[in-house]
């Protein structure tokens, strides 16, 4: 029964049908798509998948392609299996990246971390010039890292090396120290430039966390006997552990995929003893033509980086859960 | 359990005078309230107790022991704070115990000690949650928890109710009374409110501006306010001030304003002898003015139009019209008045307070 029985609505309805209305339908049917709620997030997310598809989805299938192929510069290449990752594997200069991608991120993140809280603690107290000094810390962060490299290199040049001087002049040193000539002290070099230029990124961020604690808390454990330490210990640290779990996994992240630095520092010098997988990946695969390879070597990056990213979502849910 | 004295206790921050010239002697097992407006220097004189704030000059004892340069920690205090400041990871155990763990308390007198007060405080089934799974009022209770494990010298209350609805305030007022009784230990209770400084306190110190105007048993300082600013502020609905000029007829003093003459009364005459022919201000609280009936003495009688009625079950506010100022009476919920009535109002007039105009002092 779906004539109307009388007038009102119904007699509405049918005038509508009986006027053309040519102009109005249009419209009309895209409201009705829109209404839709499927086809309207589909449409919202459409831009995002986009951008996402093309440049990190198409480039990781690719990678992954890549690595399984014996793909090199003019040769399209055929399917190979594991063959690049077992041919990695049993390469020393290999072995030596693999490594120094770990002590690097490792002590990096180390350094970062200490300085870092070190730094956030002290920006968090009140003192004059407070502002400046806040934003002037951000300087090595902002600064970009090729350029910031570079006058680095400068400091640890064989020849005109100005801390060199300095330790030579300050009666501390009495023969020329081998900064990036020599495979470990390159090592150590690369992971001071890397700390210098991560630290301020983990004070600022550490800090905008110190300051969502209440400061009522640091007073009430100073009452409750608590000396600086221990309130350090007891109440700032585990109301920052989540802060500082999302940065030291950014930072880690960072660290051990990191390119720029080494390549601009030691270029994986000297004799391939400073390499990251990152520039080695970039040695074999651009350098050297090798694609497959170089994909290879780089995706061994992948499973490394997606157990810590799994840990911090696992205790991050917990913490939500808690 | 020990007394606080405070000698000429002063705070300056960069531009402010916070507190001047403080002298305090809070007794042994003493509920002292410290009461004022914001920004009149009682959180800042309760904090330099505490040893949170720095004394600018002056001194503090707590017992017989100059505590000026102790650390909070060796001052022998527990303090509440206004948010609880409970430490948000820790469990409500944690929260309480953790003032015993940094003296190196034994575990099993750690734990009895909760209890103890866990007991007291009636909080035994929240032991093992976090603060955040409490509601403000339990919130409450371990944090006066926290204070009371340690078993402190002196307690210091920061405005710990200000943060409840209004009825938990009242129950929760209600049982810090009964926990200092049975405690008896010395406590320095800060608030804004004046109601809970009366009911609370054994003493209470009225502040403003850093200088302290009057320190008192509830009642005297309700009875017998030492100037016009404490006269206002205890009390609610507050004093009616009116501005009046003192006149000499028949050998009596009147107080006289526009529309209004009344006798001053017997007991402020010879105080009020030197004011004559100049203006002062006259003060009668809400309770002291009723409705004026054929047997009240027409010396303390005068015209008053209704403005506004508020009746609140117990009692009717009346806001009225008097001598070109509003004035408020406080009278029994049998009357029946309607606005913009002529009505005549009779005051109590051993009850009126009289103030200087300049140095708004009480007469």
């Amino acid at each position: 029964m779906n004539k109307p029985i009388a007038g009102g609505a119904g007699s509405a309805a049918r005038l509508e049908v009986v006027l053309p209305h040519p102009r109005a339908t249009e419209p009309r049917r895209l409201t009705r798509f829109l209404e839709n709620e499927r086809a309207l997030a589909a449409l919202l997310l459409a831009p995002t998948v986009l951008v996402l598809g093309t440049f990190i989805a198409y480039p990781f299938i690719m990678g992954v392609w890549l690595a399984l192929s014996s793909t090199s510069v003019g040769n399209v290449g055929e399917f190979v299996g594991m063959r690049n990752f077992a041919k990695a594997w049993n390469d020393s200069i290999f072995r030596t990246a693999f490594g120094n991608t770990f002590v690097y991120t490792f002590w990096a993140t180390i350094f970062k971390l200490t300085l870092g809280m070190w730094l956030a603690l002290l920006l968090n107290r009140h003192f004059r010039g407070k502002r400046i000094v806040r934003a002037s810390m951000l300087l090595p962060f902002i600064v970009p890292t090729v350029l910031s490299t570079f006058a680095w290199r400068w400091m640890f040049d064989p020849t005109f090396s100005v801390l060199n001087w300095l330790l030579y002049r300050a009666d501390l040193i009495t023969t020329k120290l081998p900064f990036l000539s020599d495979g470990t002290y390159g090592m150590w070099c690369a992971i001071v430039v890397n700390t210098w230029r991560g630290m301020p990124f983990f004070a600022i961020t550490l800090l905008a966390g110190l300051q969502t604690i209440n400061p009522d808390l640091h007073e009430a454990a100073s009452l409750d006997g608590a000396n600086g330490w221990r309130r350090f210990w007891y109440v700032t640290w585990p109301l920052l552990k989540p802060v500082t779990l999302v940065v030291v996994v950014f930072s880690v992240i960072q660290t051990f995929s990191d390119f720029q630095l080494i390549y601009v520092l030691t270029g994986g010098g000297p004799a391939n003893s400073t390499h990251l997988l990152a520039t080695y990946a970039y040695q074999v695969g651009v350098a050297t033509g090798l694609l497959g390879e170089g994909a290879a070597i780089s995706l061994f990056m992948l499973p490394v980086l997606f157990v810590v990213v799994w840990l911090q979502l696992r205790y991050l849910r917990r913490m939500d859960g808690a | 359990m020990a007394q606080v004295m405070m000698k000429n206790l002063n705070k300056k921050y960069d531009e402010v005078h916070a507190v001047k010239d403080v002298n305090l002697h809070i007794r042994d097992k003493e509920f002292m309230v410290l009461v004022g407006p914001s920004g009149c220097g009682k959180s800042t004189t309760l904090r330099m107790v505490a040893g949170l704030e720095e004394i600018t000059a002056g001194e503090i004892m707590i017992g017989d022991r100059v505590v000026n340069d102790l650390p909070p920690k060796d001052r022998d205090i527990a303090m509440v704070f206004q948010n609880y400041a409970l430490y948000p990871h820790m469990t409500v155990y944690d929260n309480m115990a953790f003032g015993l763990k940094m003296r190196k308390f034994p575990k099993l007198e750690i734990q009895k000690r909760v209890q103890e007060a866990a007991e007291i405080l009636g909080i035994q089934e929240l032991l093992r949650r976090k603060p955040r799974q409490l509601s403000g009022g339990q919130r409450q209770r371990v944090a006066v928890g926290r204070a009371i494990v340690r078993h402190p010298q002196v307690f210091l209350f920061d405005e710990p109710l200000s943060n409840l609805d209004a009825k938990l305030r009242v129950q929760m007022r209600v049982e810090l009374k009964r926990l200092h009784e049975r405690l008896e230990t010395t406590a320095i209770y800060v608030t804004h409110d004046q109601v809970e400084a009366m009911t609370l306190g054994d003493r209470v110190v009225v502040m403003k501006d850093g200088w302290i105007q009057q320190v008192g048993e509830p009642l005297e300082l309700y009875g017998k306010p030492a100037n016009k600013f404490v006269a206002g502020f205890i009390g609610s609905p507050a004093m009616n001030f009116l501005d009046v000029k003192v006149a000499d007829a028949n050998g009596a003093l009147w107080a006289e304003a526009h529309g209004l003459r009344v006798k001053v009364p017997p007991a402020h005459t010879s105080r009020l002898m030197p004011y004559k022919g100049q203006q002062v201000t006259l003060g009668v609280r809400p309770e002291d003015l009723q409705l004026a009936s054929g047997s009240d003495p027409s010396e303390y009688v005068f015209d008053a139009v209704v403005d506004v009625v508020e009746p609140l079950g117990s009692e009717i506010l009346l806001d009225l019209r008097a001598a070109n100022s509003t004035i408020v009476a406080r009278v029994e919920p049998t009357v029946r008045v309607k606005v913009h009535e002529k009505t005549r109002l009779a005051m109590t007039p051993d009850r009126a307070h009289f103030f200087d105009v300049n140095t708004e002092l009480a007469i």
